[in-house]
């Protein structure tokens, strides 16, 4: 059997393996060091939940706490790309982003662009997102939909360690801005991983399991809620096909048409706020392209569009579980039956 | 138990496998069937394959399609034409009173991969069955030891047999000296050292065939026997292309059409068997090491290899099968070679036919090793 590791042991490989590898790696945020360097316990920490402690040891030089300015330090990042250098930088929670839109927004999406393809932009900005941690409104949302809307950057949602990793490494690779979230409740999940480098392409769906009935497309978190609605309307009969889009830019547009037309029925769970998110792109996509082989309309299982509540019984209304997504599938299955 | 009813279980196809689907029935309740006849697809998470009939007789109770069955768990019973109807239902009964599905744990327990350094690089191997006699497996150019999935377990009954991952390949190391032929035969037989096995029985599929013939050439006294399944080396044809496509796609939909060449009936080819490939070729260095192989063995879509013409030097029990669909090394080559060599060509099979006949080849393997001395 291969090697079980954790989501966050996942990440913390990844980033400790492309510094081995390539020494324009950098890590730089906030506590990333874990307080190394001060009078204090030495790499305490590591990040908020921990994902690059014991990186300052190994790397001393290319591990860089810095001050609470996302701003500035995002900024910063981003201008060492264009001079050489592939950062890879936390900013703790993806809710905090606002504060450096235009560091993102204009300069790194836009420089390739503009400076008609001479100028590359390699880097990786790391965040967490998602509901579930009781963390309330300001440190539980999925914005991953306002960065897919920008041209020039790429967005990473992983569901799986394996993913994780050879996405991370991907990222780390790639020429361009990419966006990783990793969703702060996948962190302790645990599957198999190599133990040696790896990459895994963007822009390639996975499919988790296939099936003829009915699509669900999912991604991040909710891979593993779709799964489990899989798993109970399996014992009933009805086979559904559940595929993680892994990327929402670039996006596998193919796939999910693919299987769309195959099965006729489409279920898109999405865990970010359903005004303009995944769900409502991939239902218009397939509403575009695959109309003909619709047998029902398509359905949205999304969380209401609301603030993440504080009160852990409204946060668990809030976010989609199996139930409602077996629910979503049912319904589809029973129109015009 | 019932005289001349059998029963036909789940296979246990690789370590993860808990439970089969069945596919669809190639023979109907009721029907006669041969021994060895295929007569019902099963299909798993990673790859399906068919059951062949344990012994002749009238196939009886057989599980539903669509109906998922547990490993060692009853698929159906082929009873003589004799048996009444109660015997054959009380046969049943009787099993499934006793039948507990196999509790497997996540890290599950029997055989699992090992490694260990022979000269200096990493080999990773399996290691199945315990006996005085050992075998060796050696798979093909971008395959690993799960290339013997349905053949492993079979052949090691009362032997020791062992399928190891060639340089560049699977769990072993990636980093090649320059792809050579020599350097696979001596990695082998630096594992062999390793593992102190001075003499085995060989067999390989396709590449892996030309380092078992090279290995049997040049270290005469370490084959047992040979067995060559679809080998390089005997012939300059190859299909350049899958070579060249196999290291270029890096994607499912650039990949499904080189494997699908691998087999006769290409739906043999499941999305995860895609998937597993793809995963050991986002490995760092592998597509590097499938390179500097392919420019060493097979440079612009010829082998560079041959080594037809020194069969005839062999003088241990020589068995080459080939699937006459095979699309990658035409079978062309299993044509007039030397008398001692035993030439077996397995109709409507493709290059994989270890994977597409598993009992046919398993069959000709274990002849091959009995026809050798002890």
């Amino acid at each position: 059997m291969a090697r079980i590791i954790t989501f966050q042991q996942a990440v913390g490989e990844a980033l400790g393996q492309e510094m081995e590898r390539d020494e324009s790696v950098i890590v730089m945020g906030e506590d990333v060091a874990g307080g190394c360097g001060t009078d204090g316990e030495m790499d305490a920490w590591g990040g908020v939940l921990g994902v690059t402690k014991g990186l300052w040891d190994r790397f001393p030089d290319r591990v860089l706490d810095t001050p609470i300015s996302e701003s500035a330090f995002v900024g910063a990042a981003i201008g060492a790309a264009t001079a050489g250098l592939r950062p890879v930088t936390e900013l703790m929670f993806v809710d905090f982003m606002g504060v450096c839109f235009d560091q993102i927004f204009n300069q790194a999406a836009k420089f390739r662009y503009m400076f008609g393809g001479r100028a590359t932009t390699p880097v990786v900005i790391r965040s967490m997102i998602g509901a579930g941690l009781r963390a309330a409104a300001q440190h539980s949302q999925c914005l991953y939909p306002l960065f897919t809307h920008i041209p020039g950057l790429k967005c990473v949602v992983p569901s799986t360690p394996y993913d994780a990793k050879g996405m991370l490494i991907e990222a780390i690779r790639d020429d361009d801005p990419v966006m990783f979230f990793e969703h702060k409740l996948l962190y302790s999940l645990e599957g198999e991983v190599p133990e040696e480098s790896y990459t895994v392409p963007f822009g390639e769906a996975n499919y988790i399991r296939e099936g003829d009935d009915a699509t669900i497309v999912t991604l991040g978190r909710m891979v593993h809620k779709s799964s489990e609605a899989a798993d109970e309307l399996a014992k009933d009969g009805i086979s559904c096909e559940v595929i993680d889009l892994r990327t929402t830019s670039p996006l596998d547009e193919e796939t999910v048409l693919e299987s769309v037309e195959k099965t006729g029925r489409l279920v898109v769970v999405d865990e970010a706020s359903p005004r303009c998110n995944m769900a409502t792109d991939i239902s218009a996509i397939v509403a575009q392209n695959a109309f003909d082989s619709l047998k029902a309309p398509v359905k949205m299982v999304c969380p209401p569009h609301t603030p993440v509540p504080f009160s852990s019984v409204l946060e668990d209304m809030y976010i989609p579980d199996a139930g409602k997504v077996a629910g979503a599938v049912r319904a589809v299955m029973a129109y015009r039956a | 138990m019932s005289v001349g009813i059998h029963k036909l279980t789940m296979p246990k196809w690789g370590l993860a496998m808990t439970e089969g689907k069945v596919v669809a029935w190639l023979v109907e309740d009721g029907a006669e069937v041969e021994a060895g006849a295929e007569v019902v697809e099963i299909e798993t998470e990673k790859i399906s394959s068919a059951l062949e009939a344990p012994q002749s007789g009238t196939l009886r109770r057989a599980a539903g399609i669509g109906e998922s069955v547990p490993v060692a768990g009853l698929v159906c019973v082929i009873a003589e034409a004799s048996a009444p109807a109660s015997e054959v239902d009380a046969f049943v009964a009787a099993f499934q009173e006793s039948f507990v599905p196999e509790e497997v744990p996540e890290e599950a327990a029997g055989p699992a991969p090992e490694t260990l350094d022979a000269n200096g690089k990493t080999v990773r191997y399996l290691r199945q069955g315990d006996g005085r006699e050992a075998a060796m497996l050696i798979h093909g150019f971008g395959g690993d030891l799960n290339n013997w999935l349905f053949n492993h377990a079979a052949l090691s009954a009362g032997r020791s047999v062992y399928a190891i991952d060639l340089p560049g390949h699977g769990g072993s190391s990636k980093q090649l000296e320059n792809g050579s032929l020599a350097e696979f035969t001596a990695t082998v037989v630096a594992f062999l050292d390793a593992v102190s096995l001075p003499k085995v029985h060989l067999v390989g599929h396709s590449m892996g065939g030309m380092v078992a013939l090279d290995l049997a050439l040049t270290h005469p006294g370490r084959a047992s026997s040979l067995v060559l399944l679809a080998p390089a080396g005997l012939g300059p044809e190859i299909d350049g292309g899958y070579i060249e496509g196999f290291i270029a796609a890096s994607r499912r939909k650039d990949m499904r059409p080189h494997l699908e060449k691998l087999f006769a009936d290409p739906s043999a080819v499941s999305r995860q068997l895609i998937d597993d490939i793809l995963k050991y070729k986002r490995i760092d260095g592998v597509p590097s090491a499938l390179r500097t192989i392919a420019a060493a063995l097979f440079p612009e879509g010829r082998q560079a290899v041959v080594l037809r013409d020194r069969l005839g030097e062999l003088s241990l029990p020589t068995t080459v099968l080939w699937g006459d669909q095979d699309r990658i090394l035409p079978a062309s080559h299993a044509q007039d070679l030397p008398a001692t060599v035993k030439t077996q060509v397995l109709q409507g099979r493709g290059h994989m036919a270890q994977m597409e006949a598993p009992a046919e080849v398993n069959q000709s393997i274990l002849s091959c090793w009995d026809r050798s001395p002890a």
